[in-house]
């Protein structure tokens, strides 16, 4: 019998999270119209799994967690997220 | 009673005898919500707490389903936790009761044992926790008001142990326990802090950030059941070993997971869980005396199932007679029988169950006389019915 958690019980360090690439639930993706972007922020802050990210090209969406929420889109003041059908 | 000089000599009931040991235990964060027959108790912790004599964090909760919710976050956190209920108010904590069960997280509560509605009612029964047995708990079934004040001390010990880390649920009856009152020797703070240490864990921390109730995959699903499993498994040790420690610092034992009750010459035996074993007990004796040749089990820890115990104890005896004061819906008799049953399967030993004390009925010495008489005659080969309703065959 081979275990493969370190805790007893349903624990983890935060590396734990990265190990489940939840992009993968996503069938459709945003996409960023980075001419429209008034850099106001607000998908970085709404998004519920922090895959924006404002080190890169801000706003750039990180889509190996991207869930395809669309919350990101909703809250986008200047509609310059649109959320695309992945095929 | 035995008391020594490191213990005080008290008159409490039951629910008072669960707010000495919590006021003993060295808590952090107790939450509660009351309801009958536990409210005493949360008055009792209250009062304690208003004299100065609790250091703990008390939560006075919106319903039971968020103090078990409030006790969750705070032992993650790494506290030492304790919360309380009964009946409906154990069923509308099921939520985060079973949370707690998976979670593995060390927190003691206690069960004052009532029945459900409907029918309207508020009166003994163990109806109510035999709905949860199974969400990953460990359940202790007290006789009497010393045995669930020394039952919570060896509680927090057995949960906290890094090789169980099982919250306990302490089981007593509601009204024959939670409101009896009888001298009980509360040991000192100092005696109980050193059989009561601090012992590290996996808790909710930054340095390294520190995730629970992590997402797992499939087969990290089946490892967090099977080690629980397992836990369960070893639990089963630790018990019988905490029950000799405590014996070696305060002087008293229950016997681990069983306790046998002149059984070893018997050829019947009882097996009974909770308040009514002490009635048992007189019969056992009156009936003895009378040439029946009766013994007694007390089942002590109810999850984990005591199998082996139960197995080495029953396997020479020519029948048996459960009580049970609970019906397991969907099977023919109570829950005790039917895991009693499932434990003695192979040994070919009939089995008769007597369902009783449902809604406060009292199991009272002339029921378990005809439970002895019954049983007795199973063993001599008599017909029996594989189950019996006390309370209908009095009418």
């Amino acid at each position: 019998m081979k275990f493969r958690l370190k805790h007893e019980g349903p624990w983890a360090e935060i590396e734990k999270t990265l190990d489940m690439p939840t992009g993968k639930w996503r069938y459709r993706r945003p996409v960023v119209k980075f001419n429209k972007c008034s850099q106001c922020g607000w998908c970085y802050l709404y998004c519920p799994t922090g895959s924006v990210s404002v080190e890169r090209d801000p706003f750039y969406i990180d889509l190996v967690y991207c869930k395809g929420c669309g919350i990101c889109a909703s809250v986008c003041p200047v509609d310059a997220i649109m959320m695309v059908e992945e095929v | 009673m035995e008391t020594n000089e490191k213990s005080e000599l008290m008159v409490c009931d039951g629910n008072m005898a669960c707010a000495q040991a919590v006021l003993l235990s060295d808590l952090d964060v107790i939450a509660i919500y009351p309801i009958t027959p536990q409210s005493t108790l949360v008055e009792d912790i209250c009062k304690f707490k208003a004299e100065g004599l609790l250091d703990a964090e008390i939560l006075e909760a919106e319903g039971e389903i968020s103090a078990m919710g409030a006790v969750m976050g705070a032992s993650a956190a790494g506290g030492r936790t304790f919360t309380s209920t009964s009946s409906m108010g154990l069923n509308f904590m099921f939520d985060t009761y079973q949370m707690v069960g998976l979670s593995r997280l060390p927190v003691v509560m206690v069960n004052a044992n009532r029945e459900l509605s409907p029918p309207a009612n508020v009166a003994a029964s163990q109806q109510d926790i035999m709905g949860v047995i199974e969400a990953g708990w460990i359940h202790i079934h007290a006789e009497n008001c010393q045995e669930i004040l020394d039952s919570i001390i060896m509680a927090y010990r057995l949960a906290e142990d890094p090789d169980v880390l099982i919250p306990v649920t302490i089981c007593y009856d509601g009204f024959y326990l939670s409101y009896l009152r009888e001298p009980i020797a509360v040991p000192s703070r100092e005696l109980v802090r050193e059989f009561l240490p601090r012992r590290p864990r996996t808790v909710l921390g930054f340095n390294p950030p520190t995730l629970s109730c992590i997402l797992a995959t499939d087969s990290e699903a089946a490892e967090l059941r099977y080690r629980h499993q397992a836990a369960f498994e070893r639990a089963k040790d630790k018990i019988e070993k905490i029950d000799d420690d405590f014996r070696l610092t305060f002087g008293r034992s229950y016997g681990g997971l069983i306790e046998e009750y002149r059984l070893e010459d018997a050829d019947i035996a009882l097996v009974t869980m909770g308040s009514h074993t002490g009635t048992a007990r007189v019969v056992v004796d009156k009936k003895r005396e009378q040439g029946i040749k009766v013994g007694l089990i007390k089942i002590r820890v109810f999850r984990p199932f005591p199998q082996e115990r139960l197995v080495e104890a029953l396997r020479n005896k020519k029948a048996i007679g459960v009580i049970d004061r609970s019906v397991a819906f969907g099977w023919r008799g109570g829950h005790l029988y039917r895991e009693l049953r499932t434990a003695l399967y192979g040994l070919n030993i009939p089995i008769a169950d007597f369902i009783g004390g449902l809604a406060g009925h009292d199991i009272s010495i002339p029921l378990i006389e005809k439970v002895v008489d019954i049983t007795h005659g199973v063993s001599k080969g008599m017909p029996f019915d594989e189950v019996t309703w006390l309370a209908m065959e009095e009418q």
